[in-house]
């Protein structure tokens, strides 16, 4: 079964669909928006912030670069004994507290012929400043062969070392900045050593370390080799490197990341963090070491505001969504309750129940027009029902008193046949067929004496009741005016005089009146405008030729001619009304004379009936079942001679 | 024999804690062997500080397997200032990890040193450069600056370069890589296990790099295996070959428990304040297996083979590193030993 959706449920459906869509996209659309935005501004924050630590990561680092130039310089002008080393070397670092340890390293035999290798090393050391010799100091591995002494050897150019682990001095991380120096022996440059100062990293990596960004973003540094030097993650320092944790998570785009640091590019990036937690990462280089610093912001906290804001805007959109299916869902009910009301009132209506109680409808919009409408058409069907009521009470009682009627003109035709069995000089057989209940058609046979049989047809003018009223006194005029004048001519004329006296409704009606001698076969007949009777004889069928003669009715002192026939014994007269000629079928032809004619000629003569009712069924077969609108009505009378 | 050691171990146990335990013990299935022997106190110095390398040893001793072999061990710290060839001579170790050159020289030199067990059965060495520099095989390393680290390290590569008769330009090499990674040379020796993975994770891609393998270039010479002196193995057989049979045992238990093994190695870095880096000790003892499991053709993972020992001592003398090699059989502690 179907479910019927309701108006309600349809406007609650499309409404609030509708709208939360709309709200959806302006809330997506707000969403990206701000994020867009906050993204960049995040990127020209990290920006700044990488930046400014770089800057000050990078100042410490020149300065201190600057200061071990600058003592390679002084140390390449003028040859050093050990003792105007030492001061040069301590001076340095106690002038340069930014630096934790400084020693010049000579090559082999380069400080002088008798020494192989020659480094004095000052170090801080618990608030003072020590000494140490590191060509002793260094065992297992003579200082020619570590980093810091052989890679700015091998380059030829000043290098920031890899930062490392100070063994000797409480496990300091620290970088060494190492400058070669040289001499001129032979007026060749000549390698004579490097000088180089140590910088503890402790200091840089706090600076780096306290770095907060919203609740858990960081700052951190990586070495030229990815090596972390500093990171929330205090087991990674020293232990990992960038992509050493790229290979444990099998995580090759961090390996490329870590290419692009290590190459010096510069870069905001969302990535995976090192802690595993989807961040904003901006990295940017320390040139003069190679270092790459880092700001990491995660993204969920910088978009913990955004998700916030957002998620408000949610709960009051979806507050807001169901305030609208609420107010929609009453309108829906104050429009729908009337129509549901007014459809059950019609249904009522339906029923049969016009005196329903529609709904009150106060408002002013369409339902309160629809219902004022409805009520107005209840009344008017009322009304109109009443009406109907009324007038098909009275149409049935004429109908019945039609019928009354009908019954009563075909009681006064004369209808038992054979009308006379005693008479057997001659055969009389009438029909008809009324178009309506009451017809205007009408004969009537009757002796005006023992061998006088008086037979007329009549067709009155118009149809229905008044044609009925007409023909009754016609009828009945004829009937007695008939018996008393014996004489058809005569009679018409008396009828038409009487009938033509307050004839105020100018009726009338055709008669064909006739006065047969049953003795002689002859008949004296006048005709008041009717159609010619036809006349089978020895000869055949043909037409009577008579005179016309005026109708019955209209015009007082109309005069008529009777006219006579001798019939033979055998021959018939036929009558009829011109319901027979002017029958029509669908293709509105009429029936016709000459067709009447040669019917007639195919009849059989001997019995009147079937003669009569081959003519009507021929009438019926050429109308075809459509409706006349006008009576058949037929008499044929033959005449048998006086000794049969 | 190995039951023996097991009833020891089991004795050995009972009897530390039969004073609290005697009445459980007496009834536990352990209480069968009424003899107990004491732990025999052993020392092991490796190579190098702690690191995968030598996960077997640390494994064995941590998941007791010394223990359960009669021996109650400790592994001697070691690195940069260590010697575990004067250790052993001066009786400082009981045992050490050597390399076979390492010690071929110093039986040249008249140390009795006998290999116990042969670790690691291949040379590892790789010399690397970066693609660009244009180097692919060894001929193009002639005139190069090449990194070699001092010592026994640098005579695969020097008997490759004789061989080939090629003169590169020697450059000492430290404990680091940096030197290669700034571009103080051209090409940087470097283990399998170790250097080349720092280089890997220093940012350097592996399509980055040329690398030649000395084993590779028909120098075979097995590097880490266990040795003794000839003198404590005469004293205590059955302690060495205890020894040996729970250090095979510790590094298969170490392959196949690898993670549980770099938890170890890992503790033992942290104790001796060493960077550990997972990663790295991941590739390490991964690259350990690859050394150590011997292919089919050379037969039993711990064992020095013959033709393998001559090769390295004829091709020693050859270059003039040492005058005379001992004799397997001698220098395998197995005098009395049919040749085979």
């Amino acid at each position: 079964m179907l479910v019927r959706t309701s108006i309600a449920t349809k406007l609650v459906l499309v409404i609030t669909l509708c709208s939360a869509l709309i709200f959806a996209v302006i809330l997506g659309y707000n969403y990206h928006r701000s994020r867009t935005i906050l993204e960049q501004e995040l990127e020209a924050n990290a920006r700044n912030l990488a930046s400014s630590l770089v800057h000050r990561v990078e100042t410490e680092l020149v300065s201190v670069a600057k200061v071990v130039q600058g003592m390679a310089r002084e140390l390449e002008t003028s040859r050093h004994t050990a003792q105007e080393l030492n001061h040069l070397i301590k001076t340095t670092l106690e002038q340069n507290p930014e630096l934790y340890g400084s020693t010049v390293a000579f090559e082999p035999f380069a400080f002088n012929a008798a020494t192989r290798l020659y480094a004095p090393y000052y170090y801080r050391h618990k608030g003072g400043i020590a000494f140490s010799r590191l060509e002793t100091a260094y065992q297992q591995l003579p200082y020619l062969y570590w980093d810091w002494y052989q890679i700015p050897r091998e380059l030829g150019r000043m290098e920031w070392s890899e930062p490392y682990f100070d063994e000797g001095a409480g496990n300091i991380l620290m970088s060494t900045c190492s400058v070669p120096f040289y001499g001129a022996e032979n007026g060749r440059k000549q390698l004579k050593g490097i000088v180089t100062a140590d910088i503890s990293l402790e200091s840089l990596t706090q600076l780096i370390s306290s770095v907060k960004i919203l609740k858990t973003g960081y700052a951190a540094l990586l070495s030229r080799n990815g090596m972390v030097l500093a990171h929330p993650l205090k087991d990674a320092v020293m232990n990992e490197t960038f992509f050493s944790i790229a290979e444990e998570r099998q995580d090759p785009a961090m390996r490329e990341l870590g290419r692009k640091m290590i190459k010096g590019e510069s870069g905001f990036i969302l990535y995976k963090s090192m802690v595993g937690v989807r961040s904003w990462m901006y990295y940017a280089p320390v040139r003069s070491t190679g270092w790459t610093l880092a700001v990491v912001f995660p993204e969920k906290e910088l978009l913990e505001n955004v998700t916030r804001l957002s998620m408000t805007m949610a709960v009051m959109g979806l507050v807001g969504i169901l305030l609208l299916t609420a107010a929609v869902v009453s309108i829906a009910r104050s429009i729908t309750k009337p129509l549901r009301l007014l459809a059950a009132a019609t249904d009522e209506i339906a029923g049969g129940n016009f005196d329903v109680e529609l709904p009150v409808v106060s408002s002013q919009d369409e339902v309160g027009l629809l219902s004022r409408d409805f009520q107005v058409m209840q009344e008017s069907l009322k009304e109109y029902i009443k009406n109907l009521t009324e007038t098909t009470a009275a149409k049935e009682r004429i109908q019945s008193e039609l019928k009354v009627a009908t019954d009563i003109q075909a009681s006064l035709l004369p209808r038992l046949f054979p009308a006379f069995p005693d008479r057997p000089e001659f055969d009389i057989f009438a029909s008809m067929d009324p178009a309506k209940e009451v017809g205007g058609d009408f004969y009537d046979f009757f002796f005006v004496d023992p061998t006088h049989l008086c037979f007329l047809i009549a067709d009155v003018s118009g149809k229905g009741v008044p044609a009925a009223l007409y023909m009754m006194v016609a009828k009945t005029l004829l009937k007695s005016e008939g018996q008393r004048l014996g004489e058809p001519s005569r009679i018409l004329s008396c009828v038409n005089t009487i009938l033509a006296e307050e004839n105020d409704s100018c009726m009338f009606a055709t008669v064909f009146c006739a006065i047969l001698d049953t003795e002689t076969g002859e008949v004296q007949f006048a005709n008041a405008g009717h159609n010619p009777p036809l006349i089978m004889d020895g000869a055949g069928v043909r037409y009577l030729a008579l005179q016309a003669g005026f109708v019955l009715g209209p015009m007082e002192g109309t005069n008529y001619a009777t006219e006579r026939l001798v019939m033979q014994p055998g021959d018939t007269l036929f009558l009829y009304t011109d319901g027979v000629t002017e029958a029509c079928n669908h293709a509105d032809e009429l029936y016709g004379e000459p067709q009447l004619l040669d019917a007639l000629q195919k009849a059989p003569r001997e019995d009147l009936i079937a003669l009569v009712h081959t003519i009507r069924a021929d009438v019926a077969a050429h109308a075809a079942g459509a409706p006349q609108s006008d009576d058949v009505t037929m008499v044929a009378i033959t005449w048998r001679g006086k000794e049969v | 024999m190995i039951r023996l050691v097991r009833q020891a171990w089991c004795a050995s146990r009972l009897q530390v804690k039969i004073r609290l335990l005697f009445f459980v013990l007496c009834s536990s299935v352990f209480a069968a062997p009424a003899m107990a022997l004491p732990l025999k106190k052993a020392t092991l110095m490796p190579l190098w500080s702690p690191q995968a390398q030598f996960a077997g040893y640390y494994v064995a001793l941590e998941k007791g397997i010394y223990a359960r072999h009669g021996i109650d061990l400790k592994i001697l710290p070691a690195g940069p200032g260590y010697s575990p060839e004067q250790t052993l001579k001066n009786g400082g170790a009981d045992f050490a990890v050597l390399w076979l050159t390492t010690a071929l020289r110093q039986s040249a030199n008249g140390t009795r040193l006998v290999n116990l067990a042969q670790i690691v059965q291949r040379s590892s060495l790789l010399l690397i450069s970066r693609k660009n520099s244009g180097i692919k095989r060894v001929t193009d390393l002639n005139g190069r600056k090449v990194g070699l680290w001092s010592g026994d390290l640098s005579l695969p590569p020097r008997i490759m370069f004789a061989r080939q008769g090629i003169k590169v330009r020697e450059v000492p090499q430290s404990y680091t890589v940096n030197l290669f990674l700034r571009g103080g040379i051209e090409v940087t020796s470097a283990m399998w296990y170790n250097e080349y993975h720092t280089i890997l994770s220093s940012g350097v891609d592996a399509d980055e790099l040329s690398v030649i393998r000395i084993s590779e270039q028909g120098i075979q010479f097995p590097e880490d295996g266990i040795y003794t002196m000839e003198r404590t193995l005469k004293k205590n057989p059955a302690l060495a070959k205890a020894f040996v049979a729970a250090s095979l045992e510790g590094w298969r238990y170490a392959f196949d428990h690898s993670d549980e093994a770099l938890e170890i190695v890992i503790k033992q870095m942290r104790a001796a304040q060493l960077p550990a880096n997972r990663a790295h000790q991941k590739w390490m003892l991964e690259r350990m297996r690859d050394l150590i499991m011997p292919s089919t053709a050379k037969g039993e993972h711990g064992q020095l083979n013959q033709q393998e020992y001559e090769a390295v001592g004829q091709a020693m003398r050859t270059y003039g590193l040492i005058k005379k090699y001992p004799d397997y059989r001698y220098f395998t502690g197995r005098p009395n030993a049919g040749s085979h």
